[in-house]
């Protein structure tokens, strides 16, 4: 199954039609979502009052962080193994997209919890603490490619810092989970179905698969936008080499 | 395949670590020096230093770690060291053990020894609950060494790799971080953190010689 999207042709004959796509369904999901979510949906006055209305960015960008960086790990994996360039392509474009989801996540988060908590920031809280984390591991990601000279020693440096740090995430989470947490429990995803008044589940619903089909859309464009580097490079070798 | 490629390197790397300046007084200066500034810059108070004095010797041996790990594959890099021992057959991920083990063993240990002196500074109780601390810096140490071995050798061929190798390792200190400072402390969860913290330690001890192998490799190309 990999090696058949491990074509370049066939992903852009795809992406061709499916970025767009993911652009269109995406602002017709969030624009629904942030509507309802800003203008439409009661306040919780227990969640801080209108500030409460920050969760229909945060929580998505939240689930993006993580969703991003198992994408790229996995993306490094099947690159590691099976050596298709596509994988490649794709775990260093989710990297910046990953940073700034995760970008996102913290700071909405510091402006949620200066009224409600008090604090913009708080040491002994593990989601916070995980999620910067993650921050850096990207950032981590991003300066070794960067400061690889080739592509293949870039490619390979990635795939096995995304390695190493996926399987230390776990353990970086559980490490800061022996903190007493601030933060609120999960309220959408439990062992007994979701906790949140429906009125505010499909708006927040609606973001979350919003801002996935938008990262997946922008994905799918800094891909094309890579393949297209390629395609120019190998050209104007061939060119030089041609006189 | 005879296992001698492997002690080899240990020794060169052992050789290397007490030659490089000054035996083992130089990471030794390093650590005492980072953890010294400390008092100047959050005051002398002595209540705040007994309760900040554990996690600074954390952060201390974190640093001293980056600093001493900058170089351990660059030099074998440059100097064709490192395509020869690939060429031995013995496992690579061994080679990188027996060298990150060499350097924590030369570098690592001595400034778990010194931290009892360091922690009465700091206006500790003189007890031998220093010593325990002692053994948890020096097993702390071994997973700061090995996870900062992986940035070193994926590093290799980066001119200026040392502020790499910190953004790298740095998150994957985390763990080892938490669980050591919370086993120093009386809160919740002290009694067990050691136990994560020597768990942390195997895991590092297990994992990142194969990830050190890899990035080897691909220095060596």
């Amino acid at each position: 199954m990999f090696s058949w999207f491990a074509n370049p042709l066939r992903f852009m004959r795809l992406s061709n039609w499916l970025a767009p796509l993911c652009y269109a369904l995406a602002a017709l999901l969030i624009g629904w979502g942030l509507w309802q979510g800003l203008w439409v949906v009661p306040k919780d006055e227990y969640q801080g009052g209108d500030i409460m209305r920050v969760m229909f960015i945060h929580v998505p960008a939240a689930w993006l962080a993580m969703a991003s960086y198992m994408a790229m790990a996995v993306m490094s994996f099947i690159w590691f193994i099976w050596r298709h360039e596509v994988a490649d392509i794709a775990a260093k474009s989710i990297a910046p997209l990953g940073a700034v989801w995760t970008a996102i996540c913290l700071a909405t988060g510091s402006i949620w919890g200066k009224p409600t908590w008090g604090t913009w920031w708080q040491w002994d809280d593990a989601r916070m603490m995980s999620v910067l984390f993650m921050f850096f591991l990207f950032l981590g990601y991003m300066a070794l490619r960067a400061s690889m000279d080739t592509r293949q020693k870039a490619a390979r440096a990635g795939a096995i810092l995304a390695m190493v740090g996926a399987i230390n995430v776990p353990l970086i989470k559980f490490s800061v989970d022996l903190f007493t947490s601030l933060h609120q429990d999960s309220s959408v995803i439990t062992a007994d179905g979701p906790k949140m008044a429906a009125v505010y589940l499909w708006p927040l619903l609606a973001s979350g698969l919003g801002h996935t089909l938008l990262f997946a859309g922008l994905t799918q464009t800094l891909m094309r936008a890579e393949i297209w580097d390629r395609r120019t490079a190998q050209a104007n070798a061939k060119l030089m080499a041609e006189g | 395949m005879s296992p001698a490629p492997i002690f080899s390197a240990f020794r060169q790397a052992l050789g290397e670590a007490w030659a490089g300046g000054a035996g083992a007084l130089l990471p030794l200066g390093f650590f005492a020096g980072a953890a010294v500034l400390v008092p100047l810059g959050i005051g002398t108070d002595p209540q705040t230093l007994r309760a900040v004095g554990p996690g600074i010797l954390w952060v201390a041996l974190a640093l001293s770690s980056l600093v001493t790990l900058e170089r351990i594959f660059q030099a074998d890099t440059e100097d064709g060291t490192l395509d020869l021992w690939l060429q031995t057959g013995a496992p690579a991920s061994a080679i990188a053990a027996a060298k990150t083990f060499a350097h924590w063993l030369a570098a690592g240990l001595p400034l778990a020894l010194l931290s009892p002196l360091l922690a009465l500074m700091f206006q500790a109780e003189a007890s031998t609950d220093l010593l325990r601390n002692a053994a948890l810096y020096g097993l702390g140490g071994l997973a700061f060494y090995f996870w900062g071995g992986v940035g070193a050798a994926l590093s290799a061929t980066v001119r200026r790799g040392g502020l790499l190798i910190s953004l790298i390792a740095l998150p994957l200190y985390v763990p080892t971080a938490i669980f050591g400072a919370l086993s120093m402390t009386h809160g919740p969860g002290s009694e067990s953190a050691p136990l994560f913290l020597a768990a942390s330690t195997l895991f590092a001890l297990a994992a990142a010689p194969f990830a050190m192998a890899a990035a080897l490799r691909l220095a060596a190309d």
